[in-house]
């Protein structure tokens, strides 16, 4: 009923080819971002901006980045969190060395730097594949973080190897409240996801996918297959670097390689299957899942523990909080394994019969 | 199947509906709300449940003993930061909305929480007090107004440490040999460049031993040192790493005392598991250990009486418990100066700022607060946001931790100009006018 589309003729190839199909879709995604830069701007407090918005943006971003590596072109990467450590660190020298640079300049040059970073890494993808490949982008992983720290110049000789971002200022206009970094957070977010949505059923979207599926059919039809996978390493660090830019300049302040661990890379995989493997739909939701329930989880069980007048032992809640977080992942890989975006689908599926199923 | 799934969904939007529309717990009013960034869960777990145990005991003896700061009590809230930077930053944002005059002041109790706070502390009006730990050059309070390094630094405590080995070498270390041992982090590689330049000064050989996160195992760093015979071993760890090097210098026969290792490898929680491995190894500490203080009596006897006690009550008086005592007396002193002037009502993050900057409290006044000698007194100002500077050696000696020096002082000068070089370079590549803040 609510998301019926007859009646919504398709009369020209552009009409049928646009991004969003169905009406409902593209308003509902219009309403989405009118609200995300209107409304949240306004009424959210500075809690909300810097604390849950923000990071669950820059989270997003690298999942999308993991997500068109691992869910669209099927390449198992453990070295997310290196390819962001890249970006911060490249977007901070360029930003430091280079007098008058402006610093969208240097988010880009810090995703491009990542990108051929993540081209070298990628290099044994075409000899080896699945877990093997893991194994291999582990290297990175752990590379990386080392050699940021044991090169001093990287950090401009700070004596921890910890970095200290820039102010961010564009055309003269600081961004440095918590509602402008959102929006800025949010206006590059916004423009890559569009990208990412256009370039996954754009020919080299097809390919990844074919690649995915069985690569020797890919190569079959005439789908070159070191040119494909170096892409998507390649696209995928890119976005990867930006999100660390961004977690560097708009989101911590400073950072230390050592913050970007093995840790933080198996995350944004779990975002990744959580929220749906090879959908641009599954980054947020897989972000959103990871990033804000456990905080949510945290804030319903200190506050719920204090408005019971259970004097719960400090750090239970803490433990309690893990242990729900933890059952939440396994019921939602139970009841899908597909991940949260599949759930999205079910329930489109459901609301186009909607009150009247055969 | 239809309808359970439908439940599950419901469920989960309802809670977190709920969660989101919480609003921001009103503190009781008219309390000085202090806000605890807190960890007692994760791989330091044992660590920071020690510390805040004794932080948050310390505040419950105010409040029962004292009722309050010059009658104005005390309230908290604890948030979990697992030692998480990330973690770390949602609860400083959390607490921070807790309530209208802020969070008091943040003690971060972890080197990276206190980085990824420093750019915010300014412009939210708040204090951070690091005591130990965090960002060595924040020392320079006209660089950094509203960061605490206060008691000693990590630099401070290498010097001390390269005194106590000088002193224990007879005065001279020309041509002697010392490793450092180090947890292969932010943290492990700060005491570098000023160990480098004690080595060029005194003439003594510097190895420095990585050790890689976590540093459960060490058999090819002994095996180095065994070869390298060095007259001293620095230990320079965290959690797990001081204890299996502990055991291992053991294993390869090197002798403990003439280990030392630094604040932070000098607990009860490293030697108890390491063990008869311990006995004899030395470390230098920012307090004494032991129940022998009228402060920590007190606890006993009113807050842990009445069933109000926070921390484990084996805990008492060890190492890092008795810290989060001082921790939370540096606060609440910060407190008391800033209602001399501001008066004797709750009082906001810039008020509390003046108040820790024109800290006091000298060895009459510890031992009025029941402290007595379990900490050095400590004076700060604008241009030192770092007090005294002084460390002290304990040994372990198989049950528990004895002081075996005075307070010591490392070189100080040295220190000071390598503090004021590194923040003049922070303050050129962030565009900060260096300058005092005042009331």
């Amino acid at each position: 009923m609510l998301y019926r589309e007859s009646g919504q003729f398709k009369t020209t190839y552009a009409a049928d080819q646009q991004l969003f199909p169905i009406r409902q879709d593209r308003y509902a995604v219009l309403l989405l971002l009118a609200v995300a830069f209107v409304g949240i701007p306004l009424f959210a407090s500075s809690y909300w901006l810097t604390a849950l918005l923000i990071p669950f943006l820059v989270f997003a971003l690298a999942t999308l980045g993991l997500n068109i590596l691992t869910g669209y072109a099927g390449q198992l990467s453990l070295g997310t969190a290196a390819f962001m450590a890249v970006g911060a660190v490249a977007a901070y020298n360029f930003q430091l060395r280079i007098p008058g640079m402006p610093i969208l300049v240097s988010f880009i040059l810090g995703g491009l730097t990542s990108a051929l970073i993540g081209i070298a890494f990628g290099l044994p993808s075409l000899r080896i594949k699945g877990f093997y490949l893991a194994v291999a982008t582990l290297a990175a992983q752990f590379f990386i973080p080392w050699l940021l720290v044991k090169v001093s110049w990287f950090s401009n000789n700070s004596a921890s190897g910890v970095i200290t971002a820039q102010p961010i200022e564009i055309l003269g206009f600081a961004f440095d409240t918590p509602a402008r970094k959102y929006l800025l957070v949010l206006t590059i977010v916004a423009v890559m996801a569009l990208a990412a949505k256009n370039m996954v059923r754009s020919s080299i979207g097809r390919a990844w996918m074919a690649v995915r599926d069985m690569d020797v059919a890919a190569e079959v039809i005439g789908i070159r297959i070191m040119h494909t996978k170096l892409i998507a390493f390649a696209v995928s660090s890119f976005y990867c670097g930006v999100a660390g830019a961004l977690y560097a300049f708009a989101y911590l302040g400073s950072v230390e390689p050592d913050g970007f661990n093995l840790d933080l890379s198996f995350r944004i995989l779990f975002m990744v299957i959580i929220g749906g493997v090879g959908s641009i739909l599954g980054s947020f939701l897989g972000a959103a899942f990871i990033t804000l329930l456990p905080i949510f989880l945290d804030v319903l069980l200190t506050e719920g523990a204090a408005a019971l007048n259970l004097n719960l032992p400090s750090g239970m809640t803490s433990m309690a909080q893990l242990v729900v977080f933890g059952a939440l992942i396994i019921f939602f890989l139970i009841v899908e394994p597909h991940g949260l975006a599949r759930l999205w689908q079910i329930l489109k599926e459901k609301l186009r019969l909607w009150p009247f199923p055969h | 199947m239809k309808s359970w799934k439908q439940t599950v969904v419901t469920a989960v939007l309802a809670i977190a509906g709920v969660a989101a529309a919480m609003p921001a717990a009103a503190q009781q009013a008219g309390t000085q709300f202090i806000g605890i960034t807190s960890y007692r869960v994760g791989p330091y777990g044992a660590n920071g449940a020690a510390f805040f145990g004794g932080f948050i005991d310390y505040l419950s003896l105010v409040n029962e003993r004292d009722g309050g700061v010059n009658g104005v009590k005390l309230s908290w809230e604890e948030c979990e930061t697992e030692y998480n930077n990330a973690k770390g930053v949602e609860c400083y944002e959390r607490l921070k909305t807790k309530s209208a005059t802020g969070p008091t002041a943040i003690h971060p109790m972890s080197t990276g929480i206190t980085y990824a706070l420093i750019d915010k502390a300014p412009a939210d009006k708040i204090p951070l007090i690091t005591l130990g730990y965090g960002r060595t050059d924040a020392t320079d309070g006209r660089v950094f107004p509203w960061v605490f390094p206060v008691q000693s630094n990590y630099w401070d405590a290498a010097t001390g440490i390269i005194k106590f080995i000088g002193d224990k070498e007879g005065g001279d270390l020309k041509g002697k040999k010392i490793v450092l041992l180090y947890h292969d982090s932010a943290y492990g590689k700060e005491p570098h460049s000023v160990l480098e330049a004690e080595a060029k000064k005194l003439g003594f050989e510097l190895r420095m031993i990585p050790v890689p996160h976590p540093g459960n195992e060490q058999q090819s760093q002994w095996l180095q040192i065994r070869q390298y015979q060095p007259n001293w071993v620095i230990l320079w760890g965290w959690g797990v790493m001081n204890a299996t090097a502990l055991q291992t210098a053991q294993k390869v026969g090197f002798p403990r005392e003439k280990m030392v290792g630094n604040w932070w490898a000098g607990s009860e929680i490293d030697t108890e598991v390491a063990g008869a491995a311990a006995n004899g190894y030395y470390a230098a500490s920012l307090n004494l250990a032991g129940k022998g203080y009228p402060v920590v009596k007190d606890i006993e006897d009113i807050v842990y009486k009445k069933g109000k006690g926070n921390g484990n009550p084996k805990q008492i008086g060890t190492v890092l418990w008795n810290r989060g005592v001082g921790a939370a007396m540096l606060t609440v002193e910060a407190v008391r100066k800033a209602q001399e002037k501001y008066g004797k009502k709750v009082l906001t993050g810039e008020q509390i700022r003046w108040g820790m900057e024109n800290l006091d409290i000298n060895a009459g006044r510890l031992k009025a607060l029941g402290f007595n000698t379990m900490l050095p007194p400590i004076k700060l100002s604008c241009t030192d946001h770092g007090g005294s500077g002084l460390v002290r050696f304990q040994q372990w000696t198989g049950s528990e931790w004895k002081a075996v020096s005075d307070w010591i002082s490392g070189d100080k000068q040295m220190v000071r100009t390598m503090i004021e070089e590194s923040a003049a370079k922070y303050a050129a590549e962030k565009g900060i006018k260096p300058g005092c803040l005042g009331g």
